[in-house]
């Protein structure tokens, strides 16, 4: 602690060139921050996904029906525990550009498919003799500020109803929470008979089926057999765990991964290179200063402590400046972008990770100056003067 | 070792490897230095009287020989060794005081009690001890950037005499001053020997400033020689 001053001392004596660098350290964790902060919301469906439950689709792709028959032929498979079904309904709330998502789905079923919604019994119970009744998750509601008994008008971009116009009034009658907070209710369901009863395209199909395994280890067998069950049929299927859906959904917009990665690569290699250069230039500068506290009697490993010291100072100020300026971007995008991206935080976890990267950072770049440091000879150092 | 002797160099040489060609800078130089005494070393450029600073201040090592320090051999100790004995016993003073641009005077004095035990309150105390014997003590905030070269020196002094070592060395003490700062400078050292009995070691290429040791030696390739560049057999003072 009695050479942190002089750390503090030598950190601090170019004021310029000490901001700049910390300027291009706060960059990289700035962006290190809110880009890693985006993949996590993505990822986080993936994430979250049960390791037993398959969704099937048309073999054709996602947005085409399959007969609703297959919802009981499904269930049939061996190896199968529970089976639901949904239809997406393209909802909005007043406006088009207010968008919520909005799924009609088998009611008895949804929630034995999704343990990990919680809905309190009643308000289940008021829902299901509600043929017009919703459930609305609770992000969704607090955005909204609905509660439980309002008449919420929504409207199908895709669809329209019986009775004329594209609007369908439906009641709150409940409000269902996730057992874990990273878990998504940004969404609201209703009942799939009042639904197809209402529209006008009439028919009787499904948009998807959601299953779950009796064990995660069936998961590869149950698929098989569902699409082998399907094939040559009309609407063949695809069959696919949830959690390799919801990755594929997001990997239509690109390899987000190797996007991130590239950005994070980047951004750190910029810095490395630039910090490392100014840390060996900083520290050459200072030779002869070097030499005379070795002849005062400072010894090697000592200064060699101090140099990795200063570096590593230099890299957790830059970088905890940049990631609590993550931390706020994060934070005011999070609530920008709540009903497209819900899981965005900038968690511990990140948190963690940066830390991990900044002292990284500080001994990469510090190591070079601090070995010359280490080396330099007195006697030479006084002789280049 | 005889006990009146704070230093002896007994049988030293030193030899330097450029390239194929070995330099021999001394060979089988002896040397005593007394507690209590202010030598001037003085000699022509190439003399080896920065070597022979720098073998005493522990900074090189012989190649062959023996450097006695205070009844202790120091020639066969580590690096880390000597940086110990060197914050121990020895307080430099350099002719371009090299003192720390980025901190104050009371700062600069206090690195070598960085090296100590003590409390900080200890060693405020003893750094300003040291800037009152110097006479700085209204600079000690002062930057160096913001004192005159004589100014600089007494805090340099100041830092070389704040953890109480047993020997002075000075290279060049006056070499970057004017003659009446030098006369200053060189009093204080004269004080710093008479009257606290610090033993005293300094270079110098200035007949003047060598007045005020009490004895001068004369180095000349590598041997000491009489005044006049008469070689002398043994140097004992």
């Amino acid at each position: 602690m009695k050479d942190f001053y002089l750390v503090y001392k030598n950190l601090t004596r170019k004021k310029l060139r000490l901001f700049l660098t910390c300027f291009a350290i706060f960059i990289a964790f700035l962006i290190f921050g809110a880009v890693t902060a985006l993949q996590g919301a993505l990822n986080s469906g993936v994430e979250m996904s049960a390791d037993n439950r398959l969704v099937v689709f048309n073999k054709i792709n996602f947005t085409q029906p399959l007969p609703y028959a297959y919802v009981n032929k499904v269930r049939s498979i061996d190896g199968v525990e529970h089976v639901t079904h949904a239809n997406w309904f393209g909802g909005y709330y007043q406006e088009p550009a207010n968008q919520i998502v909005t799924m009609a789905v088998a009611p008895e079923s949804y929630f034995e498919v999704y343990e990990e919604l919680v809905v309190d019994p009643q308000q289940k119970a008021s829902w299901l003799a509600n043929q017009a009744g919703v459930l609305v998750g609770e992000r969704l509601a607090k955005v909204n500020n609905w509660q439980i008994g309002d008449r919420i008008p929504i409207s199908s971009s895709i669809f329209s109803h019986k009775d004329g116009g594209q609007t369908w009034d439906l009641v709150v009658e409940g409000i269902f929470t996730a057992n874990d907070p990273q878990i998504d209710t940004g969404y609201m369901v209703f009942h799939y008979k009042y639904f197809m009863e209402t529209q006008s395209w009439g028919g009787d199909y499904v948009g998807w089926i959601v299953l779950t395994t009796e064990d995660p280890a069936l998961n590869e067998q149950v698929a098989k057999a569902i699409d082998e069950n399907f094939a040559n049929s009309q609407a063949e299927t695809d069959t696919d765990t949830e959690k390799a859906f919801n990755k594929a959904f997001i990997e239509q917009i690109g390899n987000i991964g190797l996007i991130i990665f590239g950005v994070v690569f980047m951004a750190f290699f910029t810095i490395l290179v630039l910090v490392g250069n100014t840390m060996v230039l900083a520290v050459r500068e200072r030779t002869n200063e070097i030499a005379v506290l070795k002849t005062l009697g400072f010894s090697s490993p000592r200064i060699f402590r101090m140099i990795l010291t200063e570096s590593c100072l230099l890299s957790f100020l830059g970088g905890l400046l940049g990631i609590g300026a993550a931390f706020l971007v994060v934070r005011f995008l999070s609530e920008m972008m709540a009903r497209f991206l819900p899981n965005l935080v900038l968690g511990s976890d990140i948190l963690l990770q940066a830390l991990g990267y900044m002292l990284l950072l500080g001994l990469i770049t510090g190591i070079v100056p601090a070995v010359n440091a280490l080396r330099l000879n007195i006697i030479s150092a006084f002789a280049r003067g | 070792m005889n006990q009146d002797n704070l230093f002896e160099l007994n049988k030293v040489s030193k030899r330097f490897t450029k390239g194929k060609e070995t330099i021999s800078i001394f060979d089988n130089l002896d040397m005593q230095i007394k507690r209590g005494d202010f030598l001037a070393i003085m000699g022509p450029s190439g003399s080896g009287k920065t070597t022979l600073l720098n073998l005493l201040g522990g900074v090189d090592q012989p190649t062959s020989g023996e450097v006695w320090f205070d009844g202790s051999r120091i020639d066969s100790l580590s690096e880390s060794q000597l940086a110990k004995w060197r914050a121990n016993n020895i307080g430099f003073i350099f002719q371009f005081y090299n003192l720390m641009p980025m901190l104050n005077a009371a700062k600069n004095v206090e690195l070598p009690l960085l090296l100590t035990n003590l409390s900080a309150k200890e060693r405020q105390q003893r750094v300003d001890t040291a800037l009152q014997l110097v006479g700085l003590a209204d600079r000690a905030k002062h930057m160096p950037a913001e004192m005159s070269g004589g100014q600089l020196q007494r805090v340099a002094i100041a830092r070389a005499v704040v953890s109480d070592p047993k020997l002075l060395l000075c290279d060049e003490p006056t070499g970057d001053l004017d003659r009446r700062t030098a006369d200053e400078i060189l009093e204080m050292l004269q004080l710093l020997n008479r009257e606290f009995g610090k033993t005293i070691l300094m270079v110098t290429h200035d007949p003047a400033a060598a007045k005020y040791a009490t004895h001068t030696l004369h180095l000349d390739k590598g041997q000491f020689v009489r005044e006049g560049g008469v070689p002398a057999e043994e140097v004992s003072l």
